[in-house]
Protein backbone atom coordinates (compact mmCIF):
# COMPACT_ATOMS: atom_id res chain seq x y z
CA UNK A 1 0.00 0.00 0.00
CA UNK A 2 2.74 2.54 0.82
CA UNK A 3 4.50 1.24 -2.18
CA UNK A 4 1.80 2.19 -4.27
CA UNK A 5 1.07 5.56 -2.28
CA UNK A 6 4.57 6.54 -3.67
CA UNK A 7 4.19 5.52 -6.89
CA UNK A 8 1.37 7.61 -6.62
CA UNK A 9 2.80 10.49 -5.15
CA UNK A 10 5.79 10.68 -7.89
CA UNK A 11 3.18 10.13 -10.57
CA UNK A 12 1.13 13.62 -9.23
CA UNK A 13 4.61 15.31 -9.12
CA UNK A 14 5.46 14.08 -12.71
CA UNK A 15 1.63 15.33 -13.48
CA UNK A 16 1.83 18.50 -11.83
CA UNK A 17 5.23 19.74 -13.64
CA UNK A 18 4.56 18.66 -16.56
CA UNK A 19 7.10 15.71 -16.95
CA UNK A 20 4.78 12.57 -16.60
CA UNK A 21 5.91 11.58 -20.69
CA UNK A 22 9.54 11.68 -19.30
CA UNK A 23 9.17 9.67 -16.13
CA UNK A 24 7.51 6.85 -17.94
CA UNK A 25 10.11 6.84 -21.20
CA UNK A 26 13.15 6.74 -19.10
CA UNK A 27 12.83 3.08 -18.00
CA UNK A 28 12.86 2.44 -21.93
CA UNK A 29 15.44 4.24 -22.88
CA UNK A 30 17.68 2.48 -20.09
CA UNK A 31 16.62 -0.64 -20.92
CA UNK A 32 17.18 0.08 -24.83
CA UNK A 33 21.09 0.97 -23.42
CA UNK A 34 20.97 -1.93 -20.86
CA UNK A 35 20.31 -4.59 -23.92
CA UNK A 36 23.12 -3.88 -25.68
CA UNK A 37 24.80 -4.95 -23.18
CA UNK A 38 23.57 -8.01 -23.68
CA UNK A 39 23.49 -7.93 -26.95
CA UNK A 40 27.19 -7.14 -27.00
CA UNK A 41 27.37 -10.60 -25.32
CA UNK A 42 25.32 -12.76 -26.90
CA UNK A 43 27.32 -12.17 -29.40
CA UNK A 44 30.60 -13.10 -28.49
CA UNK A 45 28.71 -16.04 -27.52
CA UNK A 46 27.47 -16.69 -30.76
CA UNK A 47 30.64 -16.50 -32.35
CA UNK A 48 32.44 -18.54 -29.71
CA UNK A 49 30.16 -21.06 -30.67
CA UNK A 50 30.47 -21.05 -34.51
CA UNK A 51 33.72 -20.99 -34.41
CA UNK A 52 34.19 -23.66 -31.80
CA UNK A 53 35.78 -22.21 -29.71
CA UNK A 54 33.48 -22.69 -26.73
CA UNK A 55 34.72 -26.44 -26.65
CA UNK A 56 37.91 -25.77 -26.07
CA UNK A 57 39.05 -25.30 -22.02
CA UNK A 58 39.66 -21.79 -21.45
CA UNK A 59 41.00 -19.77 -18.62
CA UNK A 60 37.66 -18.23 -18.44
CA UNK A 61 36.13 -21.01 -16.00
CA UNK A 62 32.92 -23.08 -16.63
CA UNK A 63 32.08 -21.69 -20.46
CA UNK A 64 33.47 -24.37 -21.96
CA UNK A 65 31.38 -26.65 -20.13
CA UNK A 66 28.50 -24.60 -20.54
CA UNK A 67 28.75 -24.24 -23.92
CA UNK A 68 29.64 -27.27 -25.34
CA UNK A 69 26.71 -28.70 -23.33
CA UNK A 70 23.77 -30.21 -25.14
CA UNK A 71 21.15 -27.52 -23.84
CA UNK A 72 23.53 -24.80 -25.88
CA UNK A 73 22.24 -25.70 -28.52
CA UNK A 74 18.62 -25.63 -29.49
CA UNK A 75 17.00 -27.57 -32.62
CA UNK A 76 20.32 -26.95 -34.45
CA UNK A 77 21.03 -22.89 -33.23
CA UNK A 78 23.36 -21.87 -30.92
CA UNK A 79 20.95 -20.91 -27.97
CA UNK A 80 23.26 -17.85 -28.08
CA UNK A 81 22.50 -16.62 -31.37
CA UNK A 82 18.71 -16.71 -30.18
CA UNK A 83 20.01 -14.54 -27.34
CA UNK A 84 21.70 -12.23 -29.43
CA UNK A 85 18.13 -11.78 -31.47
CA UNK A 86 16.03 -11.52 -28.26
CA UNK A 87 18.85 -8.50 -26.93
CA UNK A 88 18.43 -6.91 -30.62
CA UNK A 89 14.15 -7.25 -30.22
CA UNK A 90 14.22 -5.76 -26.82
CA UNK A 91 16.45 -2.81 -27.89
CA UNK A 92 13.99 -1.94 -30.97
CA UNK A 93 10.71 -2.79 -29.31
CA UNK A 94 12.94 -0.48 -26.43
CA UNK A 95 14.04 2.52 -29.12
CA UNK A 96 9.88 2.47 -30.17
CA UNK A 97 8.58 2.80 -26.92
CA UNK A 98 10.47 5.77 -25.53
CA UNK A 99 9.71 7.21 -29.17
CA UNK A 100 6.16 6.76 -28.47
CA UNK A 101 4.76 3.98 -29.74
CA UNK A 102 2.39 2.12 -27.39
CA UNK A 103 2.49 -1.49 -29.31
CA UNK A 104 6.18 -1.64 -28.65
CA UNK A 105 5.83 -1.68 -25.00
CA UNK A 106 3.49 -3.86 -24.83
CA UNK A 107 5.56 -6.08 -26.81
CA UNK A 108 8.40 -5.34 -24.76
CA UNK A 109 6.81 -6.46 -21.59
CA UNK A 110 6.06 -9.57 -23.33
CA UNK A 111 9.51 -10.19 -24.76
CA UNK A 112 11.28 -9.36 -21.67
CA UNK A 113 8.87 -11.71 -19.30
CA UNK A 114 9.80 -14.65 -21.90
CA UNK A 115 13.49 -13.91 -21.54
CA UNK A 116 13.34 -13.78 -17.81
CA UNK A 117 11.75 -16.76 -17.55
CA UNK A 118 14.34 -18.28 -20.06
CA UNK A 119 16.73 -16.86 -17.39
CA UNK A 120 15.66 -18.62 -14.82
CA UNK A 121 15.22 -21.94 -16.45
CA UNK A 122 19.50 -21.40 -17.95
CA UNK A 123 20.80 -20.74 -14.32
CA UNK A 124 18.97 -23.41 -12.92
CA UNK A 125 20.90 -25.75 -15.80
CA UNK A 126 24.14 -24.05 -14.76
CA UNK A 127 23.48 -24.56 -10.94
CA UNK A 128 22.19 -28.52 -10.46
CA UNK A 129 22.54 -30.26 -14.09
CA UNK A 130 25.83 -29.18 -15.61
CA UNK A 131 27.49 -27.79 -12.33
CA UNK A 132 29.46 -24.87 -14.21
CA UNK A 133 28.38 -21.12 -14.28
CA UNK A 134 29.86 -19.24 -17.23
CA UNK A 135 30.94 -15.78 -16.68
CA UNK A 136 29.26 -14.70 -19.68
CA UNK A 137 26.25 -16.39 -19.23
CA UNK A 138 25.58 -14.59 -15.84
CA UNK A 139 26.56 -11.89 -17.49
CA UNK A 140 23.06 -12.14 -19.70
CA UNK A 141 21.22 -13.00 -16.86
CA UNK A 142 21.51 -9.88 -15.04
CA UNK A 143 21.21 -8.05 -17.88
CA UNK A 144 17.74 -9.96 -17.96
CA UNK A 145 17.08 -9.13 -14.50
CA UNK A 146 18.11 -5.39 -15.02
CA UNK A 147 15.70 -4.91 -17.95
CA UNK A 148 12.66 -6.79 -15.96
CA UNK A 149 13.60 -4.41 -13.47
CA UNK A 150 12.66 -1.70 -15.80
CA UNK A 151 10.13 -3.27 -17.59
CA UNK A 152 8.23 -3.45 -14.59
CA UNK A 153 9.33 0.56 -13.18
CA UNK A 154 7.95 1.56 -16.25
CA UNK A 155 4.39 0.25 -16.21
CA UNK A 156 4.04 0.78 -12.52
CA UNK A 157 4.82 4.69 -13.26
CA UNK A 158 2.39 4.21 -16.34
CA UNK A 159 -0.50 2.43 -13.79
CA UNK A 160 -0.09 4.24 -10.42
CA UNK B 1 12.36 13.19 -39.80
CA UNK B 2 11.81 12.47 -36.26
CA UNK B 3 9.69 9.76 -37.23
CA UNK B 4 12.17 7.96 -38.98
CA UNK B 5 15.14 8.40 -35.70
CA UNK B 6 13.88 5.67 -34.16
CA UNK B 7 14.03 3.30 -37.10
CA UNK B 8 17.47 5.12 -38.05
CA UNK B 9 18.83 4.27 -34.55
CA UNK B 10 17.91 0.57 -34.75
CA UNK B 11 19.40 -0.04 -38.38
CA UNK B 12 22.67 1.63 -36.88
CA UNK B 13 22.87 -0.75 -33.80
CA UNK B 14 22.07 -3.50 -36.20
CA UNK B 15 24.97 -2.63 -38.41
CA UNK B 16 27.09 -2.25 -35.28
CA UNK B 17 26.18 -5.85 -34.20
CA UNK B 18 26.87 -7.01 -37.35
CA UNK B 19 30.40 -5.54 -37.60
CA UNK B 20 30.91 -6.53 -33.93
CA UNK B 21 30.21 -10.24 -35.24
CA UNK B 22 32.50 -10.10 -38.24
CA UNK B 23 35.39 -8.41 -35.99
CA UNK B 24 34.99 -11.38 -33.70
CA UNK B 25 35.12 -13.62 -36.47
CA UNK B 26 38.40 -12.49 -37.74
CA UNK B 27 40.14 -12.18 -34.87
CA UNK B 28 39.49 -16.07 -33.94
CA UNK B 29 39.24 -17.36 -37.21
CA UNK B 30 42.88 -18.72 -36.50
CA UNK B 31 41.72 -21.06 -34.09
CA UNK B 32 43.88 -20.13 -30.92
CA UNK B 33 46.67 -18.56 -30.06
CA UNK B 34 47.47 -14.64 -30.99
CA UNK B 35 51.04 -15.21 -32.43
CA UNK B 36 51.31 -16.56 -35.54
CA UNK B 37 54.54 -18.38 -35.28
CA UNK B 38 55.74 -19.55 -31.83
CA UNK B 39 59.74 -19.52 -33.16
CA UNK B 40 61.78 -16.81 -31.92
CA UNK B 41 60.21 -14.11 -29.77
CA UNK B 42 58.79 -16.79 -27.23
CA UNK B 43 61.22 -18.07 -24.37
CA UNK B 44 62.21 -21.46 -24.87
CA UNK B 45 59.83 -23.72 -22.29
CA UNK B 46 61.01 -26.96 -20.29
CA UNK B 47 64.39 -28.11 -21.79
CA UNK B 48 64.39 -30.71 -22.44
CA UNK B 49 60.66 -30.92 -23.58
CA UNK B 50 58.74 -34.05 -23.98
CA UNK B 51 59.29 -35.53 -26.95
CA UNK B 52 57.79 -38.69 -28.88
CA UNK B 53 59.55 -39.86 -32.15
CA UNK B 54 62.03 -39.46 -34.31
CA UNK B 55 63.71 -36.32 -32.85
CA UNK B 56 65.10 -35.48 -36.72
CA UNK B 57 61.90 -35.57 -37.78
CA UNK B 58 60.94 -32.81 -40.69
CA UNK B 59 57.29 -32.44 -38.69
CA UNK B 60 57.18 -31.07 -35.00
CA UNK B 61 53.90 -30.73 -33.19
CA UNK B 62 54.15 -29.26 -30.72
CA UNK B 63 50.83 -29.08 -28.10
CA UNK B 64 49.98 -27.51 -25.16
CA UNK B 65 47.73 -29.40 -22.82
CA UNK B 66 46.09 -29.51 -19.51
CA UNK B 67 45.59 -33.70 -18.38
CA UNK B 68 41.76 -32.59 -16.86
CA UNK B 69 40.70 -31.05 -20.45
CA UNK B 70 38.07 -33.61 -21.31
CA UNK B 71 38.89 -31.93 -25.66
CA UNK B 72 42.58 -32.74 -24.23
CA UNK B 73 41.45 -36.40 -23.66
CA UNK B 74 39.55 -36.61 -26.84
CA UNK B 75 42.35 -35.46 -29.03
CA UNK B 76 45.08 -37.88 -27.26
CA UNK B 77 43.90 -41.04 -29.09
CA UNK B 78 44.00 -38.99 -32.43
CA UNK B 79 47.77 -38.13 -32.06
CA UNK B 80 48.56 -41.82 -31.19
CA UNK B 81 47.08 -42.77 -34.59
CA UNK B 82 48.63 -39.94 -36.44
CA UNK B 83 51.76 -40.90 -34.51
CA UNK B 84 51.87 -44.28 -35.97
CA UNK B 85 50.98 -42.99 -39.25
CA UNK B 86 53.58 -40.81 -40.21
CA UNK B 87 56.22 -42.67 -38.16
CA UNK B 88 59.92 -41.07 -38.35
CA UNK B 89 58.50 -38.02 -40.30
CA UNK B 90 56.93 -36.64 -37.28
CA UNK B 91 57.38 -35.84 -33.82
CA UNK B 92 55.27 -34.97 -30.99
CA UNK B 93 56.02 -32.42 -28.51
CA UNK B 94 53.94 -32.40 -25.32
CA UNK B 95 53.62 -28.38 -23.06
CA UNK B 96 52.07 -28.21 -19.82
CA UNK B 97 49.37 -25.64 -19.79
CA UNK B 98 47.26 -26.57 -16.40
CA UNK B 99 44.38 -24.68 -16.36
CA UNK B 100 43.75 -24.81 -12.52
CA UNK B 101 40.95 -22.02 -12.11
CA UNK B 102 38.65 -24.73 -13.78
CA UNK B 103 40.11 -27.64 -13.26
CA UNK B 104 40.86 -28.18 -9.41
CA UNK B 105 43.43 -31.60 -10.28
CA UNK B 106 45.02 -30.14 -13.71
CA UNK B 107 48.26 -28.98 -11.24
CA UNK B 108 48.50 -32.22 -9.60
CA UNK B 109 48.04 -33.90 -13.23
CA UNK B 110 50.78 -32.04 -14.55
CA UNK B 111 53.17 -32.55 -11.17
CA UNK B 112 52.18 -36.25 -11.44
CA UNK B 113 53.66 -36.44 -15.01
CA UNK B 114 56.81 -33.94 -14.62
CA UNK B 115 57.31 -36.37 -11.46
CA UNK B 116 57.19 -39.44 -13.34
CA UNK B 117 59.53 -37.28 -15.90
CA UNK B 118 62.20 -37.01 -13.86
CA UNK B 119 62.36 -41.01 -13.57
CA UNK B 120 62.04 -41.21 -17.44
CA UNK B 121 58.94 -41.78 -17.92
CA UNK B 122 56.70 -38.63 -18.77
CA UNK B 123 55.00 -39.99 -21.45
CA UNK B 124 54.09 -43.20 -20.07
CA UNK B 125 52.04 -40.79 -17.29
CA UNK B 126 50.89 -38.97 -19.43
CA UNK B 127 49.14 -41.73 -21.71
CA UNK B 128 48.24 -43.31 -18.17
CA UNK B 129 46.67 -39.63 -16.96
CA UNK B 130 44.58 -39.19 -20.30
CA UNK B 131 43.56 -43.20 -20.72
CA UNK B 132 41.87 -42.77 -16.84
CA UNK B 133 40.66 -38.91 -17.08
CA UNK B 134 37.45 -39.61 -16.28
CA UNK B 135 38.12 -41.85 -13.05
CA UNK B 136 40.27 -38.88 -11.66
CA UNK B 137 38.97 -35.97 -12.59
CA UNK B 138 36.38 -35.19 -10.29
CA UNK B 139 38.44 -36.65 -7.30
CA UNK B 140 38.70 -34.46 -4.79
CA UNK B 141 42.21 -35.21 -4.00
CA UNK B 142 43.29 -37.01 -6.87
CA UNK B 143 46.81 -37.56 -5.54
CA UNK B 144 46.65 -41.05 -4.05
CA UNK B 145 45.21 -42.06 -8.08
CA UNK B 146 48.34 -40.98 -9.24
CA UNK B 147 50.38 -42.30 -7.21
CA UNK B 148 48.90 -45.86 -8.16
CA UNK B 149 49.46 -45.00 -11.54
CA UNK B 150 52.88 -44.65 -10.60
CA UNK B 151 53.37 -47.87 -8.66
CA UNK B 152 51.59 -49.50 -11.47
CA UNK B 153 53.91 -48.35 -14.24
CA UNK B 154 56.92 -49.41 -11.86
CA UNK B 155 58.67 -45.79 -10.48
CA UNK B 156 60.28 -45.75 -7.21
CA UNK B 157 57.09 -44.26 -5.29
CA UNK B 158 59.17 -42.82 -2.76
CA UNK B 159 60.85 -40.46 -4.65
CA UNK B 160 57.93 -40.21 -7.53
CA UNK B 161 56.16 -38.80 -3.51
CA UNK B 162 58.92 -36.48 -3.08
CA UNK B 163 59.53 -34.99 -6.46
CA UNK B 164 55.77 -34.15 -6.61
CA UNK B 165 56.41 -30.76 -5.10
CA UNK B 166 60.18 -30.84 -5.86
CA UNK B 167 61.19 -27.89 -7.37
CA UNK B 168 62.92 -29.36 -10.57
CA UNK B 169 59.04 -30.15 -11.51
CA UNK B 170 57.61 -27.13 -10.71
CA UNK B 171 60.03 -25.32 -12.97
CA UNK B 172 59.14 -27.01 -15.65
CA UNK B 173 55.53 -26.65 -15.49
CA UNK B 174 56.61 -22.53 -14.84
CA UNK B 175 58.77 -22.40 -18.17
CA UNK B 176 55.91 -24.49 -20.20
CA UNK B 177 53.52 -21.90 -19.02
CA UNK B 178 55.69 -18.61 -19.26
CA UNK B 179 56.25 -19.88 -23.46
CA UNK B 180 52.34 -20.57 -23.47
CA UNK B 181 51.72 -16.92 -21.87
CA UNK B 182 54.02 -15.55 -24.04
CA UNK B 183 52.80 -17.49 -27.17
CA UNK B 184 49.08 -15.73 -25.61
CA UNK B 185 48.04 -19.41 -25.42
CA UNK B 186 44.37 -19.22 -23.00
CA UNK B 187 43.19 -22.63 -23.76
CA UNK B 188 43.37 -25.73 -24.50
CA UNK B 189 43.92 -27.98 -26.66
CA UNK B 190 46.62 -25.84 -28.39
CA UNK B 191 48.80 -27.24 -31.25
CA UNK B 192 51.33 -25.90 -33.25
CA UNK B 193 52.71 -27.65 -36.65
CA UNK B 194 56.72 -26.39 -37.64
CA UNK B 195 55.92 -23.72 -35.31
CA UNK B 196 52.76 -22.55 -36.87
CA UNK B 197 49.30 -22.27 -34.81
CA UNK B 198 47.09 -25.36 -35.99
CA UNK B 199 43.62 -24.05 -36.70
CA UNK B 200 41.30 -25.17 -33.74
CA UNK B 201 38.65 -27.60 -34.27
CA UNK B 202 40.62 -28.91 -37.70
CA UNK B 203 43.46 -30.42 -35.29
CA UNK B 204 41.36 -32.70 -33.52
CA UNK B 205 41.07 -35.33 -35.12
CA UNK B 206 43.61 -37.60 -37.29
CA UNK B 207 41.19 -36.64 -40.67
CA UNK B 208 41.99 -32.85 -39.77
CA UNK B 209 45.81 -33.19 -39.00
CA UNK B 210 46.56 -35.80 -42.00
CA UNK B 211 46.49 -32.26 -44.87
CA UNK B 212 47.99 -30.19 -41.88
CA UNK B 213 51.18 -32.16 -41.53
CA UNK B 214 50.83 -32.74 -45.59
CA UNK B 215 51.01 -29.14 -45.73
CA UNK B 216 54.61 -29.19 -43.17
CA UNK B 217 56.13 -31.64 -45.41
CA UNK B 218 55.80 -29.83 -48.59
CA UNK B 219 52.48 -31.54 -49.75
CA UNK B 220 54.50 -35.16 -49.49
CA UNK B 221 51.37 -37.47 -48.25
CA UNK B 222 51.78 -40.26 -45.69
Amino acid sequence: MAVNNRWALKREIAVTSGNLKTLSVWPFALAAIVSLIGLGDAIYLTIEHITGQSVRCTVIAGCSEVLSSSYAVVAGIPLAAVGAAAYFGVFSLATLAAFGYRQAGMLLAILVVIMFLMTLWLLYLQAFVIHHFCQFCLLSALVTFVLTGLVIAQRRLRTA
Amino acid sequence: MKRFLPFAIIALVLLAAVLLAWRLIGSQRPGAPKSETSGPTAPPGAQPPHLRGDPNAPVTLEEYGDFQCPPCGLLYPELKKIESEYGSRLRVIFRERPLMLMHANALTAARAAEAAGLQGRFWEMHDKLYENQKTWSDLADASPAFTDYARSLGLDVDRFTRDLGSAAVETRIFLDGARAHALGIEGTPTVYINDRPAPFPAFMTVDGLRPLINKALNGTGP
